[in-house]
């Protein structure tokens, strides 16, 4: 019996896909070592949620109500508070990055404390450079001042009663864990590295030296060449994001509470459109140097920075969140994130797929349109 | 010598700029990410929606949800009116943040009793949360304050708070300084380990091996075209910075310029020795891009280095990007002089040696056999 010659080629060009894959370090490397450090990093390397923060502390005062507020800045379970020096030495100390702040309590702070229709005050620096962090160190300074002023009332007979309590819980993630999001997040990235960035150098190679040109001039068609390049590929990318997963979820301990065969639906048009994209950025630049730069601006930086993976997209201005919306990892990320700390929530990945569908359809339409060009 | 090495590098910026699709890649992405990067890259929480259901019909409940409706935190304020609808609001994110105001809640405030207000918040977003949480309980602090509930005998002192370096805390004052070090990364590891492959890939490097060039006067042809390319680059997220984005350059450009060169001489150091290890582009790109990728997330850019647990931030001592970062922000927003940067400087300069040495080794290695 006959074996159908389309079904024929297409395993031979994807045999010879595959062990092309694997002759080259390169290519393990990226498939399946720099997942795990990947991993690693947005577990362990970054922390959005900030730990302990150093200040500095200039006391001007040594009054026993100032000593007391000494006490539960030292008390704050997110601040290491510095010996006290002198405000010029603190000023170097910001300078140099040693502290992300500093308070300074003045010499009639518990003067103007204790005299009735006065306004005591006190001064907190921060270092502005890191924004996020100066927020962070005047959110905690104001917590710190509350358990004292709490305090003070109640040592002197007053009911320490806080008027509105807020209490705060989060759903989904209780402990408020950045890498509960980021690890799914990081899945995107890994898988836009895959599809995107490998696939553009290794067809990018075949223009360069001209085998595609030869492949072209063969009896083998369009389709079966695209085919070649996407299923060895796609297969690749779907066994290092089983790899992500698993290391996420047993090693990592993330929770997961969608689906795996929603997840393998997700990944499958999300890698169609990284595919895509990638052959069309090697198609049009038929040169390993320039796809290289091409995938690395085209591809892997919109995932990490317009994703919404790291930074939340809806704090951006209209402009980029309008560009945000060709991406098609910010699909992606929206997804993967519902799907590990939500589930099924098909509210939310219903219209992330739509968008991945179309966005495989238009990268792919496009190269088949691109090839078809230089065939002629 | 110095001739011999001139011929190279005239050869190698020939070889970067002689087609427009290479010249545009030089150039068009550093814009791009100029104008995209501080843009987008903000921990800010704007435009979000708050949405609150009030179980209580009394009238301080009322004066609150005005309250919150007419801050400016949030863009839009959505009223809940069931459990259901509250499970919803968060599961299909309608809003990152929801206010439960129990139905006791204006009794137990004129009763003069401790009221409560829960905040139930999106834990797919925990950060975003964590800070429009900051703004929720602001907002609460002034109604409080104007209320003139709590504290009735002592007035709490005033904290006074000033931001240096950046009073107002744009974010884009920090990602521009950062931008410097993280475009020229990408430009010179692409420049020095790329170009070399390809010329091993096309057979033209055993030509210059053979060559009277020894391996130490290539490197040098490689390094400076990939400078000069940074130098560029730098310069221009440098004039960005300073008129498109209006961030005032404190320090010493001079200063930062020589911390720059010592910057790109680390990372040719490392763009060379992977290239070293390389025998073809792809695996050169990929080796770059698995050097780049932890170097910049660890540097200190995306989180705080000091938020990395002890180990890893020993381990991030080889990271050029983790000295440069706070260097070029110090020359930038703080005026940092000479004696400030060099501490920054002498591990610069150590990678670069040592990645050299060990690169030249390599090329010596293969040269021999």
């Amino acid at each position: 019996m006959k074996r159908n010659p389309f079904l024929r080629r297409l395993i031979a060009l994807c045999r010879k896909e595959t062990f092309q894959i694997f002759r080259d370090p390169s290519s393990n490397l990226i498939a399946f070592v720099l997942p795990v450090v990947m991993l690693l990093i947005f577990g362990y390397g970054i922390n959005l949620d900030s730990t302990v923060l150093r200040i500095g502390l200039v006391m001007q005062d040594t009054a026993p109500e100032a000593r007391q507020f000494a006490a539960s800045l030292r008390g704050s379970r997110y601040l290491k508070v510095i010996e006290e020096r002198t405000e010029d030495e603190m000023k170097q100390a910001i300078t140099a990055g040693d502290v992300r702040g500093y308070v300074v309590v003045p010499p009639d702070f518990s003067r103007r404390l204790k005299r009735p229709g006065d306004t005591a005050s006190l001064l907190l620096v921060t270092d502005g450079s890191e924004p996020n962090m100066a927020s962070f160190v005047e959110a905690y300074v104001q917590g710190a001042m509350q358990v004292w002023e709490q305090q003070r009332a109640s040592d002197m007979g007053e009911s320490p009663v806080v008027p509105v309590n807020l209490e705060a819980r989060f759903w989904m993630n209780p402990s408020a864990e950045s890498r509960n999001y980021l690890i799914p997040g990081s899945i995107v990235v890994i898988m836009t590295v895959i599809g995107a960035l490998l696939t553009s150098l290794v067809i990018a190679r075949e223009w360069e030296r001209g085998t595609m040109e030869a492949l072209l001039a063969s009896p083998v068609t369009k389709v079966e060449i695209l085919l070649s390049k996407l299923i060895p590929y796609y297969v690749l990318g779907i066994v290092s994001l089983f790899l992500c997963v698993g290391f996420a979820v047993f090693v990592m301990g993330v929770p997961f509470r969608g689906s795996v065969l929603t997840l393998l639906l997700l990944a499958t048009l999300f890698l169609l459109s990284a595919l895509g994209l990638g052959l069309l950025i090697s198609t049009v630049t038929r040169n390993q140097f320039n796809a290289a730069q091409a995938a690395l601006n085209a591809a892997f930086l919109p995932a990490l920075m317009l994703s919404g993976f790291v930074y939340e997209l809806r704090s951006t201005p209209v402009a980029i969140q309008a560009v945000s919306h060709l991406i098609p990892a910010r699909y992606f990320v929206a997804a993967v994130q519902t799907l590990f700390q939500a589930g099924n929530i098909w509210a939310v990945l219903l219209p992330n797929m739509l968008f991945l569908l179309a966005a495989a359809v238009v990268f792919l339409g496009l190269t088949a349109l691109k090839t078809r060009r230089h065939l002629e | 010598m110095l001739y011999r090495i001139a011929i190279l590098i005239v050869k190698e910026l020939q070889a970067l700029l002689r087609d427009r699709q290479g010249r545009v890649l030089l150039i068009m992405p550093v814009l791009l990410q100029l104008i995209v990067f501080p843009n987008a890259a903000t921990l800010e929480v704007k435009h979000n929606t708050l949405a609150i259901f009030n179980q209580d019909a009394g009238a301080e409940s009322v004066e609150l949800v005005q309250r919150f409706a007419q801050a400016g935190a949030f863009s839009e304020v959505l009223m809940l009116h069931s459990e259901s609808e509250m499970r919803r609001a968060i599961d299909d994110q309608q809003a990152l943040l929801v206010l439960r105001i129990p139905a006791d809640f204006t009794r137990d405030v004129v009763a003069g009793r401790e009221a409560h207000v829960q905040a139930i918040l999106d834990g797919r977003r925990s950060n975003s949360g964590q800070i429009s949480l900051g703004y929720v309980s602001q907002i609460l602090q002034t109604y409080e304050a104007e209320r003139g509930l709590g504290h009735v005998g002592l007035k709490p002192p005033e904290l006074v708070v000033r931001h240096w370096f950046n009073p107002n805390l744009h974010y884009e004052w920090f990602i521009v300084p950062s931008l410097v070090a993280i475009i020229t990364t990408i430009g010179t590891l692409i420049v020095t380990a790329l170009s070399i492959a390809r010329e091993r890939e096309q057979g033209t490097f055993d030509q210059l091996l053979v060559s009277p060039f020894t391996p130490g006067m290539i490197m040098v042809g490689k390094a400076v075209p990939a400078l000069l390319v940074a130098m560029v680059q730098a310069t221009i997220i440098l004039v960005g910075g300073v008129f498109f984005y209006g961030i005032p350059f404190q320090g010493s450009l001079l200063l930062l310029y020589v911390a720059l060169a010592f910057y790109i001489l680390a990372l040719i150091g490392f763009g060379l020795f992977i290239s070293s290890l390389c025998s073809t582009q792809q695996q050169a790109f990929l080796g770059v891009f698995c050097f780049m990728m932890p170097a910049v997330l660890l540097s200190g850019f995306v989180s705080p280095i000091d938020n990395m647990p002890g180990w890893l931030q020993d381990l991030d001592w080889i990271n050029p990007l983790r000295h440069f970062i706070p260097i070029v922000k110090g020359i930038f927003l703080k005026n940092s002089n000479w004696s400030e940067v060099v501490h920054g400087l002498w591990p610069l300069l150590l990678i670069a040696v040592v990645t050299s040495l060990c690169a030249n080794w390599m090329f010596r290695r293969q040269f021999a056999s």
